[in-house]
């Protein structure tokens, strides 16, 4: 099969396997699949990402370009500004290059830059095409964060806060809970460990009305931590944590006990140390969960200032008309954080989801 | 712990009770309060007993079948829509991870690079999905673009309510696939590869080596992250509610949807009938957690 291909030197390496053994169909049907995988998984983003960086005329051309483009302008003696170049067919077939003053109605002033003396002449616009070249422009970017009071930074700074505690508070109250659960034996332990276990048939879809009840009655509507506190226990982190430190031997704790060490310092010094692996687990879930978290903070947040930057991304298109251009900057910029630390933890998160099934 | 120290541990556990005592525990009995009281006061003192009434208004119908009779249509058109959406989505996307996992546990090239790309939209948040196929779905957007370089007419993608309902069935697939795929290629990864080495001994078509060797193994686990699927598609609101706002009409309003619109986003607050609402969801998440949980338990697959 496919005989044609694999023999072609420049795509041989392709078809090439471990075994040495010669690529079948099924081997061009999963390189296929795969290839066609990529381009839907990745085209949509990377054109986020490149039309974030187009300037605002660029953006409302239909068809949309490909890459960022700006139009090519020249400098021409004479005009103080710099002057936009089209490239003008004559009705006789001579193609030119000039730039063009002003524009009244169809039909354009035009001068030619290497011989601005010859003056000003008319040119029907339809026989005159813009020239662009490939331009990454800011701008979107600047505007979104010197926009509106700075706005865009509280959204940062909140989204951060929540992030950063959160996560925290989740790494200690979890781990300390699944110390005990794992280094003690006493009376009720199971129970404690089904309480906790019960949570996960509590999603905070289905309890929406109560904790809106009980972080109004903390006077928290409208504060980052009635986000934040509804959150930090999860089930599934101190399970995970439970179980690495079920490995933990247990005559390590034996010893430092003799040596009068007190349980807190054990936890601290011993256990936690210990269970970092499993730590940095539990830290990569949570940072992911609270930085991409929508529906509570939609529900506990409602002023612009307490805003985090999913709620003002979702939040964006209603003030003054869709700014495209500012829209999708922040969209890139929302996105940058856990996809930069994901082509570092690449590794880590995917071992880590398929070892525990959670996210 | 052998020192007759029994207050130790539960000093250790306290924090961690006090939070899911006061945000998962409470809530589930205050839910049910909610569920039976009525007035769109907050506080539980301020609020009427009124039995089942909340029940029998999301339930009363003149038929079943046909939204438009019933007493509240919107959850009745956000049930029919999840009881189409959950099945269709939950299918095309453990399908699609399956195939996914099968071709990166092939001996390929590259693989940690395609299971990186395949992997990505996952760290996605809801918000940006949908920010990102709406760029790409608007009228002047990527994907009329290139119809138009074929020479086809601009579509508007999400202003029909049909075509909407499958744009946000593909973007919640696109955006979650990912997981499901991890995990079921670890699953794969799992099967000894000498029964593979068997099979090819014996020249097992490819089909049949899918049928009777990867299938069985991977049932399990192809189970645990079926249902997995299934707790997560029902709860399904921040992709759809940013990408249609569960537009046209309500075509893609699912129940979370519902529930937060009536509690929440439009007024008068009707708390009771939110809470009702939810804990009708509860019930059907509780049955598949349940479920979800023996499995792992028997099965020994992760979950």
């Amino acid at each position: 099969m496919a005989e044609g291909a694999v023999t072609s030197p420049g795509w041989a390496f392709l078809a090439r396997r471990r075994g040495g053994i010669r690529a079948d169909w099924t081997d061009w049907l999963t390189y296929g699949y795969l290839v066609l995988g990529v381009v839907v998984m990745l085209a949509p983003v990377l054109w986020v990402v490149l039309s974030s960086f187009k300037s605002e005329g660029n953006l409302l051309e239909f068809p949309p370009t490909v890459l960022p483009e700006a139009a090519t302008t020249a400098r021409v003696v004479g005009y103080d500004r710099p002057l936009p170049l089209y490239a003008v067919t004559s009705a006789s077939g001579v193609a030119r290059t000039l730039a063009q003053v002003r524009r009244v109605g169809i039909e354009a002033q035009m001068v030619d830059p290497a011989h601005p003396e010859a003056g000003v002449f008319a040119v029907q616009i339809d026989s005159a095409r813009a020239l662009k070249h490939f331009h990454i422009g800011t701008e979107n970017y600047s505007k979104l964060l010197a926009s509106a009071g700075g706005t865009i930074w509280s959204s940062i700074y909140n989204t951060v806060f929540i992030t950063v505690v959160a996560t925290a508070i989740t790494l200690l109250m979890n781990s300390m809970a699944a110390f005990a659960l794992s280094k003690y034996r006493f009376r009720g332990s199971g129970v404690a460990l089904l309480a906790i276990l019960a949570t996960l048939m509590v999603p905070a879809t289905v309890v929406l009305v109560p904790i809106y009840l009980i972080v109004s009655e903390l006077r928290l509507v409208n504060n980052l931590w009635g986000v934040i506190l509804p959150v930090i226990s999860t089930p599934t982190g101190v399970f995970l944590l439970r179980q690495y430190m079920l490995t933990i031997p247990d005559e390590l704790l034996e010893a430092a006990r003799m040596d009068h060490a007190s349980e807190w310092r054990i936890f601290w010094r011993i256990v936690l140390p210990l269970a970092t692996p499993a730590l940095a687990v539990v830290a990569i879930f949570s940072i992911m969960s609270r930085w991409n978290d929508f529906l509570l903070p939609l529900v506990i947040l409602n002023k612009p200032e307490v805003y985090t930057l999913q709620l003002a991304l979702a939040g964006y298109s209603d003030e003054n008309g869709i700014q495209y251009g500012m829209l999708l900057a922040m969209t890139t910029l929302t996105a940058l954080p856990l996809a930069l630390g994901f082509l570092f933890l690449q590794r880590y998160i995917m071992t880590g989801i398929a070892s525990t099934g959670i996210k | 712990m052998d020192r007759g120290n029994r207050i130790v541990p539960w000093m250790f556990l306290l924090p961690n009770l006090a939070i899911i005592t006061l945000f998962s525990l409470a809530p589930v009995l205050i839910n049910v309060m909610y569920s039976v009281t009525g007035t769109d006061n907050l506080y539980p003192g301020e609020r009427t007993y009124v039995g089942l009434a909340n029940f029998a208004t999301l339930l009363e119908c003149g038929n079943y079948l046909e939204p438009a009779t019933c007493s509240r249509d919107l959850f009745w058109r956000s049930v029919g829509n999840a009881l189409l959406f959950v099945p269709t989505q939950v299918v095309v996307m453990i399908g699609m991870a399956l195939a996914t996992a099968i071709a990166l546990n092939r001996d390929i090239r590259a693989r940690g690079f395609f299971r990186g790309i395949f992997f990505f939209p996952v760290m996605l948040s809801p918000v940006v999905v949908a920010m990102t196929w709406l760029w790409l779905l608007q009228r002047d957007g990527a994907l009329n673009g290139i119809l138009g370089s074929l020479g086809f007419e601009r579509v508007t993608w999400l202003t029909d309510p049909s075509r909407a309902f499958k744009w946000s069935v593909f973007v919640t697939v696109w955006a979650h696939m990912g997981f499901y795929t991890i995990i079921l290629l670890a699953g794969l990864q799992s099967i000894p590869a000498d029964i593979y080495e068997a099979a090819k001994m014996d020249r097992a078509s490819p089909w049949r080596v899918f049928t009777r060797i990867t299938l069985p193994l991977l049932k399990p686990v192809l189970l645990v992250v079926f249902i997995l699927a299934v707790i997560r598609s029902v709860q399904t609101f921040d992709e759809i509610y940013v990408l249609t706002g569960g537009g046209p009409g309500t075509a893609t309003k699912m129940i979370v949807h519902y529930i937060f619109d009536t509690g929440f986003a439009t007024m008068p607050r009707n708390y009771g009938l939110a809470a009702a609402a939810s804990l009708m969801l509860g019930a059907v998440l509780f049955v598949f957690t349940a479920i979800q949980m023996r499995i792992s338990r028997s099965g020994g697959a992760n979950g």
